[in-house]
């Protein structure tokens, strides 16, 4: 007796064969809709901001003329800002990261602890902008300062890192922190030696993406309060400053239509500098990649 | 001491005797070796299950002993309890003693990384680490502190030739151990876990994930290594215990059902079930 009618599964072949195909063009369709838009975006802003990227602009401070306002007091802020932020984020991130997964015990507590993490990093980053007014401006009395506004970020990008750097440090083979642990290392030597290069790939990965986002937040700092216009860089943490997307902001809300053009400058540098940064992630990531 | 000493060899000697009383006399006990792992009453349970039940095993030096059974028999529990890797899984609880060279390893004056220093471990599947093979057998030495180069190179070559490599390898010490086949690797971690000069070496199915030639050269290896270390090796395969062990101890369900010379427990098991499961009849 045949169960299988070789008629019908002949008939259905072409069916078949053709829904395979138009998945094919399905999926591809949809990663062309986001190109698209992603492309136009960029080109107009290219066109937009080109003839305003001159010397002057990048070399001037914020101006309420539109033809003598420059963006070097946000670059030199922003990067202030970064260089609280991101050491403040690695080190907390990467030290919650690798407690939870090697030291802390497997129990309730760290599981409801680690979902909690993962909650943090979807909370809308205006809420972080309250909490640092309310500790680091306040509380702590630091004023409107890079300070604040680093510490702020760097407990908003925090949760982002600390997933990434779990996951980085899961994805570690347990074999190999046997063989290390088998051989008499104690738990730094073998989390030093062993687990952090396998990881560091993925948890760099996860420190630039973070990095990403915090170099282009605007909410938590207009919550803050950093200045919109300012005559100077700050010479210290405690000092005020400005950054790219708060400068970003202020311009496009001008009535002057010159200041547009400015906005798609600013917007330039902001990619540019995020682009840099990608690429650097990129670089150490296949850099460091070990395949297990 | 010594008195202590004396009386665990006479107490060791006591359950031998009782367990091998149609002992063939040509395959008789070298009376002179010295016990390097005593289990005494040794229970261990993971969570509610209680996987290894009342153990009093003996390993004596400079002898490969085999456990074998079949699968959830507790074999490698056993001997990840040995240097205590099996406390790793968080819900394990022990009971009774394990005695390495007359001390206690679960008493609070042997540290873990002591212990571990001195009983070396070689895995079931082959896991050198992401490094270059130099670093992998130097990986020991470098954590217990070693730093000169010169030391760090003869003890990696040592190594390397004492895990019958070194040839195979010798041209290209800084290539990622990664780039060897199966049995190359997993002589690389024999080589990595002889570098730490241990006395005893803990082997977890060292050949299950290996092709037989890759078997055999590691088999040949354990004979010359048997000459300066101890060797305990958990095995899946029948005819391999039978090959390379000195002893033989047959665990069944958490239980060692018999513990003899190798000879006994495979031509003359006193045990049913052992007979049973060394002629395949199960397992």
């Amino acid at each position: 007796m045949q169960l299988v009618d070789k008629d019908q599964v002949a008939k259905s072949l072409g069916g078949r064969q053709l829904l395979n195909k138009s998945m094919k063009f399905l999926f591809l369709l949809c990663t062309l809709v986001g190109l698209v838009v992603l492309v136009t975006l960029i080109v107009d802003t290219v066109l937009d901001g080109w003839s305003h990227l001159t010397w002057d602009f990048l070399t001037s401070f914020s101006s309420s003329r539109p033809e003598s306002a420059g963006i070097y007091g946000a670059i030199i802020g922003s990067v202030w800002l970064m260089a609280v932020t991101a050491p403040v984020a690695i080190v907390l991130s990467v030290g919650t990261a690798l407690y939870l997964e090697e030291y802390a015990p497997k129990n309730r507590i760290t599981n409801f602890i680690t979902v909690n993490i993962s909650n943090l990093a979807g909370v809308p980053s205006v809420v972080f902008g309250l909490l640092g007014l309310t500790i680091f401006v306040r509380q702590l009395s630091l004023g409107n300062s890079v300070l604040a506004a680093g510490l702020t970020l760097a407990l908003m990008i925090m949760p982002v890192i600390v997933v990434a750097a779990q996951e980085a440090i899961r994805a570690v083979p347990s074999s190999v922190r046997e063989a290390s642990t088998g051989m008499g290392a104690t738990k730094w030597q073998t989390v030093s030696r062993i687990i952090l290069p396998a990881a560091i790939p993925g948890i760099i990965t996860g420190i630039i993406l973070a990095l990403s986002r915090a170099i282009g937040e605007t909410a938590p700092l207009v919550v803050i309060g950093v200045p919109v216009s300012l005559l100077v860089t700050p010479n210290g943490v405690f000092d005020t400053f400005q950054a790219l997307p708060m400068q970003i902001y202020n311009w496009v809300k001008m009535p002057q239509e010159e200041f547009q053009y400015l906005t798609a400058a600013g917007i330039i540098i902001l990619l540019l500098i995020l682009f840099l940064m990608n690429s650097v992630a990129i670089y150490i990531r296949n850099k460091y990649s070990k395949r297990f | 001491m010594a008195e202590l000493k004396m009386k665990e060899e006479l107490d060791m000697n006591a359950t031998i005797n009782t367990q091998t009383e149609k002992k063939d006399p040509a395959s008789g006990i070298v009376q002179s070796s010295k016990p390097v792992f005593e289990a005494r009453d040794f229970n261990l349970w993971y969570g509610d299950n209680h996987a290894l039940q009342n153990i009093n095993l003996t390993f004596k030096e400079n002898e490969i002993s085999a456990i074998i059974g079949p699968s959830g028999c507790g074999k490698s529990t056993f001997i990840k309890s040995l240097n205590r890797m099996v406390e790793l899984v968080p819900v394990v609880r022990t009971e009774g003693d394990i005695v390495y060279r007359e001390q206690n390893i679960f008493d609070k004056s042997l540290s873990v990384e002591e212990l571990r220093t001195k009983v070396g471990m070689v895995f079931q599947k082959p896991n050198p680490f992401p490094k270059s093979i130099y670093d992998n057998v130097a990986y020991g030495a470098r954590v217990h502190g070693i730093r000169k180069k010169k030391v760090l190179d003869q003890i990696v070559e040592k190594s390397l030739r004492g895990a019958a490599i070194w040839d195979e390898v010798k041209d290209r010490l800084n290539a990622n151990a990664y780039g060897l086949s199966g049995g190359q690797q997993q002589r690389i971690c024999i080589a990595r876990a002889l570098a730490i000069e241990p006395d005893v070496i803990l082997m977890d199915e060292p050949t299950s994930a290996l092709d037989p030639i890759s078997t055999t050269k590691i088999e040949d290896l354990m004979q010359e290594l048997k000459e300066k270390y101890s060797i305990i090796v958990v095995t899946h395969n029948m005819q391999q215990a039978a090959r390379i062990s000195d002893k033989t101890a047959f665990f069944y369900q958490g239980y060692v059902v018999e513990h003899d010379d190798t000879k006994v427990i495979f031509e003359n098991p006193k045990d049913k079930r052992t007979e049973d499961y060394v002629s395949g009849r199960f397992g």
